[in-house]
């Protein structure tokens, strides 16, 4: 089934951001007008770009344990012929459909950190993304990873609801790691964004002032309202001649929309021949972080998504589409990166809420399973295989164990990309090892 | 019309002559808030003159005209489009091109179709209570025609939803169960004896009638079992295909036996937490998120009873004494609140084959209502997962503001807004509050309304984007 950010706001309890029920200090339109050319990120300033696949990505068949002769006897029809995968190391290897990737991982660009999950696995959907997105494994959270970084540069710098550009979600909602206590990112859609200006433009900003008498949500409706002319004096200028392909009824009901494109049955979304080999939805929130990295948008964090993972039938076909137009949207954004002057600021991570099960079902899909790879990216990072691939005999009831804490990953991303104490965000948890990827 | 008074936080009754003393105007005012309150609950909001005859008949009486509305005749009720299933196959030769792009165009117009025929329906429906109702089950039982690839079975479910949405929870989650929408969306379809597959067994109590923590990991691997052999054969009728099912011995939430899927619906459906769970749901929608042990469900637990009667937990929530104190606790979802302002504006989706896209009418046109729904993040029949729509705060992003003002610019541009032009600029910020049932504007809203008093389509335009009105 589709799954994608939109799912998991429900269900993950992350409901934070209290502050904006504070309500913003009023921005003001002149200061904030362009924000990419008065107050462009520093040169060198590092970047993170998110990348969540919904629905639980099929680690097994994504960083394929190649010589490891349980592989083939484990997974059946389902396993990868060592022809057509892409090897890397340690008896590792890229599915067929990850060939761009291969190319970075030969360029040195590429980190691929093996068995990575949580304690106590859970085979929900809801609850396993509230985990990856709150980094709370143990307690429901009210906020985010990356909103608890927000909340704490908010802190820093002095301004109670923070800066709604710090962190941008690309597409219409906004996914629970990017909302904290009192700081929250903000979502621009793929196409275009121009607030409404003139009389109309000033009427609704007296409309989105604070009003002590709103209730919570009623301050969150001023405040996205007043954040719209933020985010679009700053993006804009970069989403000016974006094709207007959100607003468009084609394809947004095949597999363009977001979270959107599973199909059981083979062929998918292909049917529509909406892809492209332009990378597909991905590959047109990748384009908008592209464009918002090259005008130096002061963005430090940046959410995309792509939904479909939830491969419980028919995965071969639909699996290998998916991962190519994951492959297609990451090349594309690595050589778009190379051509502007930021690339060696640039970090991309690839995650996914759980793997799948080792043994296929007899639907020839596999159900939710528990530990998977992350992907780590860019020219900042040193490329390589990191923590350690997880048994395929030495299962737990069918299950992979977990090698590698996920909060590693986050901890080290927190240090090594966006130069903050990882224990701000993380707490206790921050004592985890660090890996060496970046 | 206008208010009796242009100024004060709440709005009056219309029509007084003298100024009432302050404790009748207390009175009504409450009354009319309340009821307002509930219009926007139980349906999608109410015309000036429907809480006009509210307010005469009073708060109990108006719920159970409300909930009666179905028994009575629903010009609204119009046929669903002329869906042909078999139309929904597949090519048979996938290498044949120009047969797969005619088939992908074909499922994409009647997709739109039935899309549009259902907001169409919700905009003019008589009887609103049961159409939002039929959107809540089909946010809880969330099934997409990204999978599903037929409009035509996801309309069959559409009307088991309407159908069945105020009977028992265990008939409804059986029906839903064994419908083809719902065998094909969790691959239910697939599942054979071999090795079972756990996607439906897994969201059943997950999702629809238990909630995390209520089961366990081998509850749902036994349940996978028992729901083997399932399917649906070509004509969508429900079958169990003995060879593909597992009759051996299972476990499922304590009961052994050789249990059939039947067994596992009844099962989880009559569980301990199943009430809560479901009655947890419906109050998170309709009045303010709970968990499912918060005492607010209370009333609606004993409504629910033994027979699992939804009908009657609606009712009990309508009537709840706390229903008035979560004011301003929900967002209007984007489906709701596109319904809302269509009606409070009495704009029609026009038909298909109308002159689509011809000037301002294009606005409510169901290709445009579609977008506007997708920028919002609500697409009918295209819920994002199996969880449902999200609901909150998560409605309220920048990239939302703005499709938010597109729309509601448009469709005032539509819109015949003499209720709010014809009275003196001074009257006109209380006449929009009328107009959408709004029962008092903020301080800060009340100053943008009347920088806009001149120019009535910007004042109503506000009117409906004002956090008094998105959220209710």
């Amino acid at each position: 089934m589709p799954l994608s950010r939109r799912r998991f706001l429900l269900a993950s309890g992350v409901t934070g951001a209290a502050a904006v029920a504070a309500g913003a200090g009023a921005v003001s339109w002149d200061v904030l007008h362009d924000a990419a050319t008065r107050r462009p990120l520093a040169d060198g300033t590092g970047i993170l770009v998110i990348v969540t696949l919904y629905g639980g990505n099929d680690g097994l068949d994504t960083l394929v344990p190649i010589e490891d002769p349980a592989y083939r006897t484990a997974r059946g029809d389902l396993a990868a012929a060592a022809q057509d995968v892409h090897p890397l190391a340690d008896g590792l290897a890229l599915a067929p459909a990850l060939s761009g990737l291969a190319g970075l991982w030969n360029a040195g660009r590429l980190a691929v950190v093996s068995g990575v999950g949580y304690p106590e696995p859970d085979h929900s959907h809801f609850r396993s993304m509230a985990i990856w997105q709150s980094a709370s494994p143990r307690a429901a959270s009210t906020s985010g990873w990356i909103g608890r970084w927000l909340d704490a540069t908010a802190t820093r710098t002095g301004s109670s609801g923070g800066d709604p550009l710090l962190a941008l979600a690309i597409g219409p909602t906004l996914p629970p790691l990017l909302v904290g206590e009192h700081a929250v990112g903000a979502a621009v859609p793929t196409g275009q964004f121009a607030a409404p200006g003139g009389r109309a433009g000033e009427l609704l900003r007296t409309l989105y002032r604070p009003d002590p008498a709103d209730s919570p949500l009623r301050a969150r409706v001023a405040r996205s309202g007043a954040d719209m002319f933020t985010v679009a004096g700053a993006l804009g200028p970069v989403l000016a001649d974006t094709p207007e392909r959100a607003a468009g009824t084609s394809g947004q009901l095949e597999g363009a929309a977001p979270g959107g494109g599973d199909s059981g049955a083979a062929g998918g979304a292909g049917d529509d021949g909406g892809d492209g080999g332009d990378g597909g939805e991905l590959g047109v929130q990748l384009d908008v972080v592209a464009r918002a990295i090259a005008a130096g948008v002061p963005t430090r964090v940046y959410s995309v998504s792509l939904g479909g993972f939830d491969t419980h039938a028919a995965e071969s076909g639909t699996h290998a589409r998916l991962l190519g137009e994951l492959d297609a949207a990451l090349t594309r954004f690595d050589r778009a990166l190379a051509a502007g002057p930021r690339a060696g600021a640039v970090t991309t991570m690839v995650y996914s809420e759980f793997g799948r099960r080792v043994v296929p079902n007899a639907s020839g899909g596999t159900d939710h399973g528990t530990a998977g790879p992350v992907l780590i990216l860019g020219h900042p990072v040193r490329g390589g295989c990191f923590g350690e691939q997880p048994s395929l005999t030495a299962l737990d009831d069918g299950d992979l164990r977990v090698t590698t804490d996920f909060r590693s990953v986050y901890a080290t991303l927190l240090e090594g990309v966006l130069g903050t104490e990882a224990d701000v965000v993380l707490g206790s948890d921050a004592r985890l090892p660090r890996l060496a990827f970046v | 019309m206008a208010l009796a008074t242009a100024s004060g936080p709440a709005a009056t009754t219309p029509g007084r002559v003298s100024p009432p003393t302050p404790a009748e105007e207390r009175a009504p005012a409450e009354g009319r808030a309340a009821l307002a309150l509930l219009f926007r609950r139980a349906g999608f909001g109410a015309r000036p003159d429907e809480l006009d005859a509210a307010e005469k008949a009073g708060f109990e009486a108006t719920v159970d005209s409300l909930l009666r509305a179905r028994d009575r005749p629903d010009p609204a009720a119009v046929a669903p489009p002329d869906l042909d299933r078999e139309a929904d196959h597949r090519p048979p030769d996938l290498a044949d091109k120009a047969a797969r792009a005619a088939y992908a165009k074909g499922l994409r117009e009647r997709t739109e179709a039935l899309i549009g025929w259902w907001l169409r329906r919700m905009v003019a429906t008589a009887d609103p209570v049961t159409e939002k109702l039929t959107l809540f089950w089909h946010g809880h039982f969330a099934t997409s025609i990204q999978k599903v690839r037929s409009p035509a079975l996801m309309l069959a479910q559409n009307e088991i939803l309407r159908r069945v949405g105020r009977g028992r929870f265990d008939e409804l989650t059986l029906a839903v169960a064994q419908d083809p929408a719902m065998l094909l969306w969790l691959d239910a379809g697939r599942n054979v004896r071999a090795n079972a597959n756990e996607n439906f067994a897994r969201e059943l109590m997950e999702l629809f009638t238990l909630g995390i923590g209520a089961y366990g990991e081998t509850d749902v691997r036994e349940a996978a079992r028992a729901f083997t052999g399932w399917r649906a054969d070509r004509s969508g009728r429900f079958t169990v295909l003995a060879r593909q099912h597992d009759s051996g011995t299972k476990t499922v939430l304590g009961h052994t036996g050789n249990l059939g899927g039947e067994d596992v619906i009844d099962l989880v459906t009559h569980a301990s937490a199943s009430p809560r769970w479901v009655c947890s749901r419906l109050w998170s929608r309709y009045a303010a998120p709970v968990a499912p042990g918060d005492p607010a469900i209370a009333g609606l637990l004993a409504a629910y009873g033994p027979g699992l009667d939804t009908g009657a937990a609606l009712r009990a929530m309508l009537l709840a004494p706390g229903l008035r104190a979560t004011a301003g606790q929900l967002v209007v979802p984007p489906v709701e609140y596109v319904v809302g302002v269509l009606r409070a504006l009495r704009l029609a989706v026009p038909e298909p084959g109308a002159a689509a896209g011809a000037g301002a009418a294009g606005a409510a046109a169901p290709s445009r209502l579609i977008a506007v729904l997708r920028g919002l993040g609500q697409v009918p029949f295209v819920p994002p997962s199996v969880g449902g729509w999200p609901a909150g705060g998560a409605w309220l992003t920048t990239a939302a503001s703005l499709t938010r003002t597109r729309f509601a610019t448009a469709v005032t541009g539509l819109a015949d807004l003499s209720a709010v032009a014809d009275v003196p600029p001074g009257e006109r910020v209380d006449a929009a509050a009328r107009l959408l049932s709004v029962p008092a504007w903020s301080t800060r809203t009340r100053d943008a309304l009347s920088a806009a008093r001149d120019d009535p389509r910007q004042l109503v335009t506000l009117a409906l984007l004002a956090p008094e009105y998105v959220v209710t």
